[in-house]
């Protein structure tokens, strides 16, 4: 084992000190000071799935868009249809660059038509920012709103009705995808009705001075019915069940969302986007290689960055873990397009050991819907 | 904390001696660090090592660690149960989460090795670089 690197440098969350409180155990992700587990990776991932989980994940970027071209330029700038999203409503999307492949993922939300808000990873906020700024045109602004939110996510079953008891009002009307602002515990809060866990579940944009006194708000509401706070560690785990990508891990500037298996962002007969010509180009020539889940045959923990060898050529493995909810190991991997249907069998490459793989349904976990 | 009558690596792992028998696990210390393991990968009974080399992994939910032999010997036993439930290494590190028994070669080596306190002094060293 050895020592993390030197820590002076890193950004923190306005819920640094409250992790500290909370035993958390503190890492370096994408230059953030981040919780990366409190009680244990296991046992978080568990309480999302089973009751409910709250992560800061305040380190994510916030840039607004905002003036009369908002709309046309948001339309032009990402794949997904702008047009379709309604005042109040969000949908997943992405910045591609002119080859279709990743700038990054991200979530649109449309607070009116001249007013939206778009959520991108951490790590590539500078980067998103620079692009979005030197290619959005004359009628629309965009500004790096990152530093005047907070952004906590509250996971799991439970997490409607602990809400509801920090808000004062049902959240649990709203739709999936879709958000409003409430006040929680006295401080007003954008909340949406999404997540990256594949639980049901809230995300919560606050300014930073709020962050602490709700999340502990929270934690006290929720504590008597097993609400834990989550590090990233049980976010990765979570997702990956889920299959839902990790920019930098399944996805990145060599990805196209046709190899990543998310062509239902990319809306083609929308009009033209960022990325459209080559994207058809390559619908038309048809992907080589395409984003898959696989499980293990043989004993070991395939993960990202391992070579892979199938029947049509060489992959590589984009994500892998021990799933907690299959107590087995899980992954994705780009695979030639001939290799990724349900039970076809490769090699990765464990550490220099030879371990078979087999490509699973994904996602790997679904949660069951409730009857309504 | 760190029982006197075992041996210490740098890296991390103990030695327990009984007669020519040596048993090998990680330090309790090891597996606060690594967090919830969830994959072990253990030698063959019948393989031999030399003093420092690698002899398997282990692996927690975020992280890969490999593991290293601190005395030569013969592997004359694994630990299938850790290898099946590698919690209990977590839970025991220093009793039931033992690795592997080996066949000692030579007395010479674990001479070499930390005492108990040697162990803690390094540990101690060793959180105050981070």
């Amino acid at each position: 084992m050895s020592a993390p690197a030197e820590a002076a440098a890193l950004k923190r969350t306005p819920l640094f000190s409250l992790h500290r409180e909370l035993g958390a155990k503190l890492i370096d992700f994408g230059g953030w000071e981040m919780p990366v587990q409190y009680s244990g990776i296991l046992e978080e991932h568990r309480a999302v799935r089973e009751r409910a989980g709250l992560f800061d994940v305040s380190h994510m970027g916030e840039l607004e868009v905002r003036g009369p071209g908002a709309a046309a330029a948001l339309q032009r700038l990402t794949p997904n249809d702008v047009s379709r999203l309604s005042d109040g409503r969000c949908h997943y999307s992405a910045f591609l660059t002119d080859q279709g492949t990743f700038v990054d993922d991200l979530l649109v939300y449309r607070r009116s038509g001249e007013d939206f808000l778009l959520v991108v990873n951490a790590s590539n906020r500078p980067k998103d920012f620079a692009w979005a700024r030197s290619r959005i045109g004359g009628t629309a602004e965009v500004t790096d709103v990152s530093d005047a939110w907070a952004l906590l996510a509250l996971q799991g079953p439970l997490a409607g009705s602990i809400l509801a008891r920090a808000a004062g009002e049902d959240p649990t009307d709203l739709a999936y995808y879709a958000f409003r602002t409430m006040k929680v515990e006295g401080f007003p809060a954008l909340v949406s009705r999404t997540g990256y866990t594949g639980e049901d579940g809230f995300e919560l944009y606050l300014a930073p001075e709020a962050a602490e006194p709700v999340m502990r708000a929270l934690l006290d509401l929720g504590r008597s019915e097993g609400l834990l706070p989550c590090g990233l560690g049980a976010r990765d785990t979570l997702r990956l069940e889920a299959k839902m990508a990790l920019y930098g891990n399944d996805i990145d500037d060599t990805v196209t969302p046709w190899e990543a298996d998310l062509g239902w962002i990319v809306k083609m007969e929308k009009g033209d986007f960022i990325g459209r010509d080559a994207l058809a180009e390559q619908k038309a020539a048809g992907v080589s290689r395409k984003l898959a889940g696989f499980e293990m045959v043989d004993r070991g923990i395939a993960r990202h960055g391992y070579p892979a060898a199938a029947p049509h050529g060489a992959g590589i493995v984009t994500s892998g873990t021990h799933s907690p909810t299959l107590k087995k190991p899980i992954g994705l991997a780009l695979l030639p397009v001939a290799d990724t249907a349900v039970g076809t069998e490769f090699e990765t490459d464990i550490r220099g050991r030879a371990a078979r793989a087999r490509v699973a349904p994904t996602p790997f976990y679904k949660r069951k819907k409730e009857a309504p | 904390m760190n029982p006197d009558e075992l041996h210490y690596t740098q890296s991390h792992e103990w030695v327990r001696i009984d007669g020519d028998i040596g048993t090998i696990g990680i330090t309790d210390h090891a597996q606060k660090e690594l967090g919830e393991i969830v994959y072990l990968e253990l030698p063959e009974v019948g393989h031999v090592y030399n003093a420092d080399e690698e002899f398997g992994t282990v692996e927690s939910v975020k992280a890969v660690s490999e593991l290293f032999i601190p005395i030569s010997g013969e592997i004359v036993e694994i630990n299938r149960s850790a290898v099946a439930e590698p919690g209990i290494v977590n839970d025991d590190p220093l009793g039931d989460g033992w690795l592997i028994k080996l066949k000692v070669t030579t007395d010479d080596e674990v001479r070499k090795l930390m005492s108990a306190e040697q162990y803690a002094e390094y540990v101690q060293a060793e959180e105050k670089e981070k």
